[in-house]
């Protein structure tokens, strides 16, 4: 929750990262000279809309491609291009839809095991129980193990996904638009069981959503991208009721909210946009 | 004439499965007057793009499909009429808006060559400079600043949220009186899909067209719907004009439903039931006084 304690000794640490895609002719400035840090145990949430980088910062975190300028660590160590097994294992990613993340022929019971297997979790004999108890901790009965992510609705395969992300035990998770793809009754109980693991496990999230309602209520700090460059970072109450920037404050204005009290205070951050 | 635009009622509709028969609409009875705006909100799978589509009559050819019920568009019951009829209201009497505009646009044909089809669809001997002039005054109208321009673009040459008004644009221009949104706008970003929202409202309020919204997105539904329906597996919970239907939720599935949707005045994180003791309960209708 917001007010989570956490002593801020950064966990991930980005230092004036830059990522340049160049398309024959012309260059695309995709991330330009990003700062931030986040803590252990925080949950950073990255919001921003398409095009506005957050799915490169993502996967700069994870090491799917180098940084073209600027460096990364973790846990006070420069994250090199080429990843060891264990820099591997420590950040994780969780996407929008596991239907495409979950390898339809493999069981649920064989995507976790190979989870275990790559990263030398447990020996052996243990790790069948390790499955079980990793299903367990999301909430699934542990005959899952046996059924493929077709016979599973959209909620129990994000478990899964979420299951196998936890696995080899990482310090930090990226969660790609986690509840996205989901009805809503089923991305509360997602979101849920997110914040009791990250309670639990003392996780670390950078949590990229374009939803704000989620945002709100279950991120500590928020990070605004616009164009590839950061425009805000504030405690999350902080942002929805004091919003600096321009940009910030008109994607809360163009959230469709249900409540009074909602519209009210989208109103508000409307008239300072008006006013400003 | 009737008072209503689209008057449904005990609409069914089952589908040959191996086992037999699997109903997925038990019994929908709803309507819409002329210039309202309805929408029917649910969760995926409740039944509510398979009412859209029969309406449009596009189950009917569908081998394993049964319906039954009946569909009054205009007072004429639909379902008693040939396809051949219902094949003549698309895109001039009813059109629809799918929720990818990028994917509902021919990506070979250019936006003038599609526009000059919808516009031959309402009259047939349209001339190609006339199309053209007509497109470019439709393309002004939901606020495209460059409407020559758009027009000898193809779809993948512009944005979604562009794309997403040339299909607005399409979709009202042989003036249909019932206008079908199937989730509008989901697979745009929230400030282009408030302007699109936006547009689209002040468009069919000034054409007075009725509108059938369907999304599960209950926000987008409180900003734009005059009525709301909501739908669960198959049958319709509660119904009420939107005002009260959101102060006053009164079915334990709109209740959760409603529940089940993060503040961003914060609260944190909803707190949902496993259970769903009551989701099945009668219908609740708002405007029925008990």
């Amino acid at each position: 929750m917001n007010d989570v304690a956490c002593e801020f000794r950064p966990v991930l640490e980005v230092r004036k990262v830059s990522k340049v895609f160049s398309t024959g002719s012309h260059e695309i400035n995709a991330l330009e000279s990003v700062s931030l840090s986040v803590a252990r145990g925080e949950c950073l949430a990255v919001v921003g809309e398409s095009g506005s980088g957050k799915t490169t910062f993502a996967n700069m975190l994870l090491g799917v491609y180098a940084p073209s300028a600027g460096e990364m660590y973790l846990d006070g160590h420069p994250l090199p291009a080429r990843r060891t097994l264990n820099l591997r294992r420590a950040i994780q990613l969780v996407q929008q839809n596991p239907l495409s993340s979950l390898n339809p022929r493999r069981t649920v019971g064989a995507s976790l095991k190979l989870a275990l297997d790559v990263h030398r979790i447990g020996d052996r004999a243990g790790r069948r129980g390790r499955i079980a108890a990793l299903l367990d901790e999301v909430g699934l009965p542990t005959d899952f193990a046996q059924r493929f992510p077709a016979a599973l609705s959209g909620g129990q395969r994000q478990r899964v996904a979420i299951a196998r992300a936890i696995a080899c035990e990482p310090e930090v998770l990226v969660l790609d638009e986690p509840t996205s793809a989901l009805d809503v009754l089923v991305q509360a109980r997602v979101l849920k069981l997110l914040d009791d693991l990250r309670q639990r496990r003392n996780l670390t999230y950078v949590f990229i959503t374009h939803d704000l309602g989620v945002v709100r209520n279950i991120a500590d700090r928020v990070a605004v991208f616009e164009r590839g460059q950061l425009v805000e970072q504030a405690p999350t109450a902080k942002l929805f009721e004091q919003p600096a920037n321009a940009y910030t404050r008109s994607l809360i204005g163009a959230i469709p909210v249900i409540t009074d009290e909602e519209e009210a205070l989208r109103r508000k951050v409307l008239e300072e946009n008006d006013s400003g | 004439m009737s008072d209503f635009i689209l008057d449904i009622r005990d609409l069914r509709l089952a589908f040959k499965v191996y086992e037999g028969m699997t109903e997925v609409l038990h019994g929908i009875s709803l309507n819409i007057r002329r210039g309202e705006k309805v929408a029917l909100v649910g969760e995926s799978g409740s039944g509510k793009s398979v009412t859209a589509r029969i309406i449009l009559g596009l189950l009917h050819e569908l081998k394993t499909a049964r319906i039954s019920g009946r569909v009054l568009f205009n007072g004429d019951d639909l379902e008693t009429q040939p396809i051949s009829v219902r094949h003549g209201l698309r895109g001039t009497a009813i059109s629809m808006i799918f929720q990818d505009p990028t994917s509902s646009l021919n990506p070979v044909y250019s936006i003038g060559v599609q526009f000059e089809d919808v516009l031959r669809r309402g009259d047939r001997r349209i001339s190609s400079k006339s199309a053209q002039d007509r497109a470019v005054s439709l393309l002004r109208d939901v606020a495209i600043p460059d409407p020559e321009r758009v027009l000898v673009s193809y779809p993948f040459q512009l944005s979604g949220g562009m794309n997403q008004r040339v299909m607005i644009a399409m979709a009202l221009a042989n003036e249909p009186s019932l206008l079908i949104a199937d989730e509008p706008g989901t697979a745009l970003d929230v400030t282009v899909q408030a302007q699109t929202l936006n547009l689209m409202r002040d468009l069919v309020e000034r054409k007075a067209t009725s509108v059938l919204f369907i999304s599960h997105n209950l926000g987008v539904v409180r900003e734009f719907a005059d009525r709301v329906y909501v739908i669960y597996k198959g049958r319709l919970v509660e119904h009420g004009a939107t005002e009260e239907l959101f102060h006053r939720p009164r079915h334990p599935y709109t209740r959760a439903l409603m529940d089940a949707v993060p503040r961003i005045t914060g609260g944190g994180i909803p707190e949902i039931s496993e259970s769903d003791a009551g989701f099945a309960d009668p219908m609740i209708d708002h405007e029925v006084i008990s």
